[in-house]
Parts: C-alpha cells; sequence; structure tokens
C-alpha cells in the first residue's frame, strides 16, 4: 500500500510515518485530547459561562487588541528595518541585520524582567517617560511594547528576500514614465510587498497571542484592564476549577488554529505571487 | 514561521540612479532604524549586564557558582535542553523525510499539526501535560501506582521542553529537502544502497547545515522555555528551578544581581545563538552558490 | 564532516534519548524496593524531604532546615537533606494535588490545606496532628509605606484616601491578597460598620491599586524595588524584611487593629506513607514547636507560639489587636464562597469598578 500511494521508489515511508505519527500522538494528540475531554465534561450551558463572561470577554479583547497594536507596529518597523538593511549602505548594516534576531533567541523571562525594570519610574528610561505621564510598565503600553520586542523578527525576515529580489527594471521603468519617488514606492513596490507584509504581520499576531513569559513580568493583571487569558486560566486552575479553566484553553486553542491555517493559506500565496 | 535570512546577494542595481533615494531620507531613514534597534534591543541587552556587573566582576562570578541552587538550574538547562532537542532532531527527520518524500493523504494536515505547538499558549501547553500526567489528570494514577513520574520531575520539563520546540528542526528541513530533492537517494537505491546506506550517506550529508540550523534554533528556545516549564516544574530548588525559572525565583528573593547574573547567562548564550547563526547562513549561502553552479553545468 | 562522525553524533543522540527511559526505569526500581527499605529502616543513610510552601517564607525555611538537618543527622547517623519549593500558596496546594511529591505542605491559608484533604492526600483530622491546630506561628498584615510617610497613612481608613496607591498582591491567586481584603473588610464591620460600608471601603481601595501581583512576592519587589505605590499591605515577617531590605526608604506602620494570619502545616499522608518518610516529617513539623525552632521562626519575623520566646522578641512584635477569619465569617470555607470564588464578592467589585469606569 505504501510503494502504491507514495509513488516513491525511496524507502522508509513505513517507518517514518509510523515514527512521526507515534510521536505526534504522544506529545500533541493525546495532550490535546485530555484538553477536549476536561472541556467536554461540562454540559454545554456551563461551558458557555465558563468561556464568555465579562471578565474573560475583557482579556480575549485586551490579548486580540495587544496582539493587534503589537502586529501593525512590528510590520511598519519591520519594514523600515528591512527597507534600510536592503537598500542602503551605512556603518553597522551587518550589526543591525544580525541584531534583529536577537529577541528570537532571548529567553522571554529574561525579556520581561528587563523591560519591566526599564520603563518604571527609576528605570533608565522610564525616568524620562513616567514624568511626561507616559507609563510603559504595569499598563497595556508595556505589553504592546514587550511583544513588539518579541515579534520584531518576524516581519523584516519575510520582507527582507522579497525585497531584495524585487527587479530593478520595474522601479527604473517608473521612472521613466514619469512616477516620483514615493509614487514609485506606493504603487510599484509595496504592492510586491504586500503578501510578505501580511504573513509577517499574521506570525507576529500569533506569536503575541500565545505569549506568556514576558507579558506576565509586564502586564500588572488587573482583572477588565491588563489581564491576560493565560493568567485567567492560571487563576482558574488554582480554584481547581479544572474544567472550566481547560474551557478557556479550548478557545484559545480554537483561535490558534484558525490562524494556523491563515497563515499557511498566506505562505502558499506567497509563493505563489513570488514565483 | 521562524525568521528566515534571505541568502540573495544584493545586485549592483542598487546603485542605479532611479532606485537612490535623496539623502535626507536615507539618513532619516537609517536614523529610525537605529533608535528602534536601539530602543527595543540594545538598550534592554546593555540593561541585563549592566545589572548584572554593577557589583563587580568578582560578585558576579560569586553569584553565579557559589550558590548550589543557580549552579543546579544551569545544570538543568544544560541537559533538559539538549535531550529535547536530541529527541526533537529524530522526529524532525523523520517527519522531513516523510513529507518531502512521499505523497499520501494527509500530507498537508500533518504539516499544519507539525506548526500547532508553535501557536499554543506555553501555559495551555503546560495545562495539557498536567491534565495528562497529573495526579488529577488521566493517566496520573496509573504512573504514580507503577512509580512512573513525569510531571515535576525531569521527564515533565523534558517532555513540554520538546512539546513547545517540536516545529523547529521539521520545519527547517522540510524547505532545504524540498529543494535539493531526492534525485540523488533515487540513484542511490537503485544502483542497490539499502534505505539506511542512502540516509547515512546522501541524505544526511546534504541536509546537514540545515539540520544544524535547525539545532541551534530549536536549542535557543528550548533554554529559554517559561511559560510551559512553569506550570510542571513544582519550582523545587535545586532539582527542578530551570535557568529561567531560577531567573525568576531570584528576583523574588531580593537578590537582584543573581537574577540579572542568570539572565546575562540567558542573554550571552542567545548572543552566542545569534553568532551560530551567522556563521550557518554565511556557510550555507556558499553551499547553496556552489550547488547551483553544479546544477547549472 | 566525515560519515564516521555522523555516526558517532547519530550514537550519542541515541544514548540522549535512551538515557531517560533508563532512568525512568531505574527510578521505578528503585521504588518497587522501597517497601524493603522501610522495613530494615536502620539501615537507610539517607532520606529526602520535600517541603512546599507558599512565598514569603523562603527565608524562614532556610533556616529552619539548616538547624534541623544537623540536629537531625547528629542524633540518627542518617544524612537528610531538604528540599523547598516556594510559589503563591493556592498553585502550591494544586500543584500537591497534581502530584507534586510533597512530604509536608507549609501553606498560607487553612482552605489551601484543607484542599488536599478533599483530595484524599491528608488524612481527616489533620488540624489535630500537631499543637494550636497545626499552627506553629502566627502573623498579621502590615501597612510599609515610603519614608517620613508622606501621605499620612496609620490606620485602615486611612488607606481610603483618594491618590493613595495601594499595592497588593491579587486576592485570586495569594494567601497574602485574600488576608489584605480580609483585614479592610473586617476593619469596617468589626467596628460596627455595615457589609455595605465595607464594600464600598473595600470598592474604594481596589480602586486604587495599580498592579495586583500573582504572589505576595511579586507585590514586594513592585512596591519596594520598582517604587511603585504609596502603601503596601504586606504580611508581618514579609513587611519587616522589606523594611530592612530598603536601606531608611521604607517604614513599617502598625494598624490598631489586624487580620491573625495562621499558616497551618501537615505531613502529607499519601506521600509519606508510600516514601516511608513518615517519622522524619513528624520529627521535622514537631522541631517547629520547640523553644529552638520557634526562635528560629521568631527571628525571621513570624510571631511565634512560645510566651517565653514572645516576650524575648517582644520589641519586633508590636501590640496589634487581632481578628480572625472566624470574625467575619461562619468558617473559612464560607468565607472563602463570599469572598474569592468565581464571581463572588471580589470579581464583582471589578465588575463594579471596572463599569464606572467604562461608563465615565
Amino acid at each position: 500500500m505504501s510503494r502504491r500511494k507514495s509513488l516513491s521508489v525511496l524507502p522508509g515511508f513505513r517507518l517514518s510515518l509510523s515514527y512521526t505519527i507515534t510521536w505526534l500522538a504522544l506529545l500533541l494528540l493525546l495532550p490535546l485530547a485530555a484538553c477536549l475531554m476536561k472541556a467536554g465534561s461540562l454540559s454545554g450551558e456551563e461551558f458557555w459561562k465558563a468561556v464568555w463572561t465579562e471578565r474573560t470577554r475583557a482579556a480575549y479583547l485586551l490579548t486580540f487588541g495587544v496582539s493587534l497594536a503589537a502586529a501593525v507596529i512590528d510590520t511598519l518597523l519591520g519594514l523600515l528595518l528591512a527597507w534600510v538593511l536592503v537598500r542602503y549602505e551605512f556603518y553597522g548594516r551587518r550589526l543591525m541585520d544580525s541584531l534583529i534576531d536577537l529577541p528570537f533567541a532571548l529567553p522571554t523571562a529574561v525579556a520581561g524582567l528587563v523591560y519591566s525594570n526599564l520603563y518604571v519610574k527609576n528605570g533608565w528610561l522610564g525616568q524620562f517617560l513616567v514624568p511626561l505621564g507616559i507609563q510603559g510598565a504595569y499598563s497595556r503600553l508595556a505589553i504592546v511594547l514587550v511583544l513588539s520586542f518579541i515579534g520584531l523578527p518576524f516581519v523584516v525576515r519575510t520582507v527582507q528576500p522579497v525585497l531584495e529580489t524585487i527587479d530593478a527594471d520595474i522601479e527604473e521603468a517608473a521612472a521613466c514614465l514619469g512616477a516620483t519617488r514615493w509614487q514609485t514606492f506606493y504603487r510599484v513596490i509595496l504592492p510586491a510587498l504586500y503578501p510578505a507584509l501580511l504573513t509577517g504581520f499574521t506570525l507576529t499576531f500569533a506569536r503575541a497571542l500565545g505569549e506568556y513569559g514576558s507579558v506576565v513580568f509586564v502586564s500588572g493583571n488587573m482583572p477588565f484592564k491588563t489581564e491576560i487569558a493565560p493568567v485567567l486560566i492560571v487563576a482558574r486552575l488554582e480554584e481547581f476549577a479544572y474544567a472550566e479553566a481547560t474551557a478557556i484553553a479550548v478557545v484559545l486553542l480554537a483561535i490558534s488554529f484558525v490562524l494556523l491555517g491563515v497563515i499557511n493559506f498566506l505562505e502558499r500565496w506567497n509563493q505563489q505571487r513570488s514565483t | 514561521m521562524m525568521p528566515q535570512k534571505s541568502t540573495v546577494a544584493s545586485s549592483t542595481a542598487r546603485h542605479a540612479a532611479s532606485r537612490e533615494d535623496p539623502v535626507w531620507v536615507r539618513v532619516l531613514l537609517i536614523g529610525l532604524a537605529f533608535l528602534v534597534i536601539g530602543v527595543l534591543i540594545v538598550i534592554p541587552v546593555a540593561n541585563v549586564f549592566y545589572q548584572a556587573f554593577r557589583g563587580g566582576a568578582g560578585v558576579y562570578w560569586k553569584n553565579l557558582v557559589s550558590d548550589p541552587d543557580t549552579r543546579h538550574s544551569i545544570f538543568l538547562t544544560l541537559t533538559v535542553a539538549p535531550v529535547a532537542v536530541a529527541l526533537n532532531v529524530v522526529f524532525g527527520v523523520a517527519a522531513a523525510w516523510l513529507i518531502t518524500r512521499f505523497k499520501f493523504p494527509g500530507r498537508t494536515f500533518l504539516t499544519t499539526l507539525l506548526d500547532l505547538p508553535f501557536a499554543i499558549s506555553p501555559v495551555v501547553a503546560g495545562l495539557m501535560f498536567m491534565l495528562m500526567f497529573g495526579l488529577q489528570g488521566y493517566m496520573g494514577p496509573w504512573l504514580r501506582d507503577h512509580g512512573i513520574k513525569i510531571v515535576f520531575a525531569y521527564p515533565g520539563l523534558v517532555l513540554v521542553t520538546a512539546f513547545v520546540t517540536m516545529p523547529f528542526i521539521a520545519r527547517e528541513l522540510i524547505p532545504v529537502m524540498d529543494a535539493i530533492g531526492s534525485d540523488e537517494e533515487i540513484a542511490a537505491v537503485s544502483l542497490g544502497a539499502n534505505g539506511w546506506q542512502t540516509f547515512w550517506r546522501i541524505t544526511i550529508p546534504n541536509i546537514k547545515w540545515g539540520l544544524l540550523y535547525g539545532v541551534i534554533l530549536c536549542n535557543a528556545r528550548a533554554m529559554g522555555e517559561f511559560g510551559a516549564v512553569h506550570v510542571v516544574s513544582g519550582h523545587i530548588s535545586g532539582q527542578t528551578d530551570t535557568m529561567p525559572l531560577r531567573v525568576e525565583k531570584l528576583f523574588q528573593e531580593y537578590n537582584n544581581p543573581g537574577s540579572f547574573a542568570v539572565a546575562s547567562v540567558l542573554t550571552a548564550l542567545a548572543i552566542v545563538t545569534l553568532f551560530l547563526k551567522i556563521w550557518l547562513e554565511h556557510k550555507t549561502s556558499h553551499e547553496l552558490a556552489e550547488a547551483r553552479d553544479v546544477g547549472v553545468t | 564532516m566525515s560519515r564516521r562522525s555522523l555516526q558517532n553524533i547519530a550514537i550519542v543522540l541515541l544514548i540522549a534519548v535512551v538515557w531517560p527511559v533508563a532512568r525512568q526505569i531505574q527510578q521505578r526500581f528503585a521504588n518497587e524496593s522501597a517497601p524493603e527499605a522501610v522495613e530494615s529502616r536502620t539501615v537507610v543513610r539517607e532520606v529526602a524531604l520535600l517541603n512546599v510552601s507558599y512565598d514569603p517564607t523562603r527565608e524562614l525555611w532556610q533556616a529552619v532546615n539548616a538547624k534541623f538537618v544537623t540536629k537531625y543527622e547528629s542524633e540518627t547517623g542518617v544524612k537528610l537533606t531538604i528540599k523547598q519549593s516556594h510559589a503563591a500558596s493556592g498553585s502550591q496546594a494544586r500543584a500537591i494535588a497534581d502530584g507534586l511529591e510533597a512530604d509536608v505542605a507549609t501553606l498560607s491559608l487553612w482552605p489551601d490545606l484543607d484542599l488536599l484533604r478533599k483530595k484524599a492526600l491528608i488524612k481527616a483530622g489533620w488540624e489535630d496532628e500537631f499543637p494550636n491546630g497545626s499552627v506553629p506561628y502566627f502573623s498579621t498584615v502590615v501597612f510599609v509605606v515610603r519614608k517620613g510617610n508622606p501621605k499620612g497613612i496609620h490606620d485602615w481608613a486611612d488607606l481610603g484616601k483618594p491618590d493613595t496607591s495601594i499595592i497588593t498582591p491579587s486576592p485570586k491567586t495569594s494567601g497574602n491578597g485574600r488576608l489584605a481584603l480580609l483585614g479592610a473588610w473586617g476593619s469596617v464591620v468589626l467596628q460596627g460598620g455595615s457589609e455595605e460600608n465595607a464594600r464600598e471601603f473595600v470598592t474604594r481601595i481596589y480602586r486604587n491599586v495599580p498592579v495586583l501581583d500573582t504572589g505576595a512576592r511579586g507585590a514586594t519587589v513592585t512596591f519596594s524595588q520598582k517604587g511603585i505605590g504609596d502603601v503596601h499591605l504586606a504580611v508581618e515577617s514579609e513587611a519587616r524584611l522589606e523594611v530592612r531590605e530598603s536601606n531608611g526608604e521604607l517604614e513599617l506602620v502598625y494598624p490598631t487593629k489586624s487580620i491573625r494570619h495562621d499558616p497551618p502545616v501537615a505531613i502529607v499522608d499519601a506521600v509519606v506513607e508510600r516514601r516511608g518518610t513518615q517519622d522524619v516529617a513528624k520529627s521535622y513539623l514537631d522541631y517547629l514547636y520547640t523553644p529552638e525552632g520557634q526562635v528560629v521562626i521568631a527571628e525571621h519575623d513570624f510571631r511565634p507560639l512560645d510566651a517565653e520566646v514572645l516576650t524575648k522578641f517582644a520589641d519586633r512584635f508590636p501590640k496589634v489587636e487581632l481578628f480572625t477569619v472566624e470574625d467575619i465569617g461562619p468558617n473559612w470555607d464560607a468565607v472563602q464562597k463570599k469572598f474569592f470564588a468565581e464571581g463572588a464578592l471580589f470579581d464583582s467589585i471589578y465588575q463594579e469598578i471596572h463599569r464606572s469606569d467604562s461608563a465615565k
């Protein structure tokens, strides 16, 4: 059966299939099933009551809002950084290029610790910002800041390669036809970057939705204000409301699934457009 | 899903007049870029080292090595992460082989499934394992009766770390193996090599850099994992506290320098990861270029 | 990279995978042979205990453990190691219920320990296993303010002043947080105020809380190291430590009346029976009640039961009129339900704050 369907003369189909499936089942599907089963022990009404209260709504909204804000900021900053890195030669370009990946390698707990220390009243940046009324710690702004840090590499790294492959001829043609530099950018370059920007945006957004380690350090946990959904899960667990906690987790899982579908679709679209 | 740096070199067209921006635009944008990198990345990193070394290098060293719990947390992280990475190497290679070398129903679904751990909040991941292996969970009582410890012990830490970093290596290998294609392997098989010979002599040498790249990224995440580990660790000092958890604990024990000392080690590891990544990208871009040349001729 | 070295790497990886499995099997055998070891306890030369405790007791247990280990080893010749685990009280209770192998649980609040009884990990009647309802020391909630007390905070009523920013951990996750809320509540109802007044007062307080940390230590760090807030509602031991660490930047304020904090201890029967550590766990907790143990407790700013020790450390513990949780409600379970359960008083207070904020 493997031969017929695999259309390949290479060996190892059964081995790799069974190994992959076993591992996925053990590490991913089984715990996932446990999660669904636990949430399934609630009646429909109970489930709804657990996942849809004023407080959870505020938490979802907050998580969505700050993730969206961080993704928008990162898209803009990412475009800027990618543009500067690809188009200009300047001192420190390579250093900048390598530093961009740092948020990816830095443990998020360290990021949270440092960010909460930087923006408080007696911190390096907070001493200038707090007197101006800018609260960069224990506020929504703080969450957006740290999420922007964490998501920074994604947009840069999706836009950079596309920007590098844009044909010089197109821009020259646009210039010859009398387009100003801004028009060329706006009408010619930017549309070519849309798929990459959108992919980067979605990646940042998805990463931000799930982030916990750094956010819990900087958020302040105020119900309705700065309380993110994972903190709610922890709070419900504390009351031994396993099923209710799991119900909220299932909602987050469902959102993750949908987002993954969108990302995969976007990536395929991106590839099709670039080839 | 990972930041992937392009290896395409910029062309000479960069200097074409029609692509040149006015000087003020250039200066402004470069300045802005430096500002962004400075505020978001450089200052925080500098702050970590500043706080860690505030008491001088001697105090810093003492903070790191004189506390047995801190020493143990470093040891624990350095043993948990590699094991999780090793598990994912085996899995990643198997999954990449499966997905790139065979066509079968459900392949796309499998690829999506591979990405799932990326999108799951670490707290939810920890909770999932707790529901499975915790004493109140589905397998907990059985495990306890058989004397097998998973959560609040080493295996649990490895499992959640492996879970969170599961996609990295497969994700890195799939495009590489797709690009290389299976011609060489098919040739080897048709010349009479068996599966393992083909794998060891053809496939592995072909994908070694991609694999190493995946390992480095996977390892960086494995060492830094906080949320999921937080849920299943049990916080036993000198036993199940990994480095990121130790950072939090020291911080709460009024030991700011100690906390930042551990944080600085993690930061230094992140910087080492960056260097390795750059070196590898350099290496692969050369090899890819060579491979392309060979392919043309 | 040659083929040979690749194979070597593969072997190393394989070992790395096999090793944890082997460890498991080894551990399993070790556990199976455990009953044997219990029978011939004189042969056992090494014992390990795990003490799962709440946030502000890290330093206390470090000191107690060091003293007790020396004492135990010299008396029995058995090598003893005691491991500690600290986090918010509620989450520690959950961790034990989830399988964290605690030999003894020393938590902040009665409901947290009683939960383990409900999960059949601790036998009924655990309160009577040790003196004073298994509560070896007590404490209370006091105020920490900035140098010179610029906001003039002297008693609970002052917390209701506008522009007074208050730091306290979340009652949802922290024992300290729950006590602070109950203290504020009691300060009104036990002085003749109605529940309506109390509710209004507590709402006013939480309106002025800028950060709700998940644990007591988190709140301390927020107040002392990050400089947020005008007053920190902390358990006495935590407050005294905080003030000591601050180099004169912070001051203590004792309210005239406050809530009594009775952190209970218990042996986790289900665990010690399996591990065969009943005796050492018992003598460990018994040690807390000895004069020696009580001195260590007092040295770490927890109020000792022993009257003699208490007089010796009298300068540390100013007289405060203490009321108990039972003065507020019939018992802990009822209080827990009325104040902190999902949708109960605390939640509705925040709902109210939220509504009036969004109405503005």
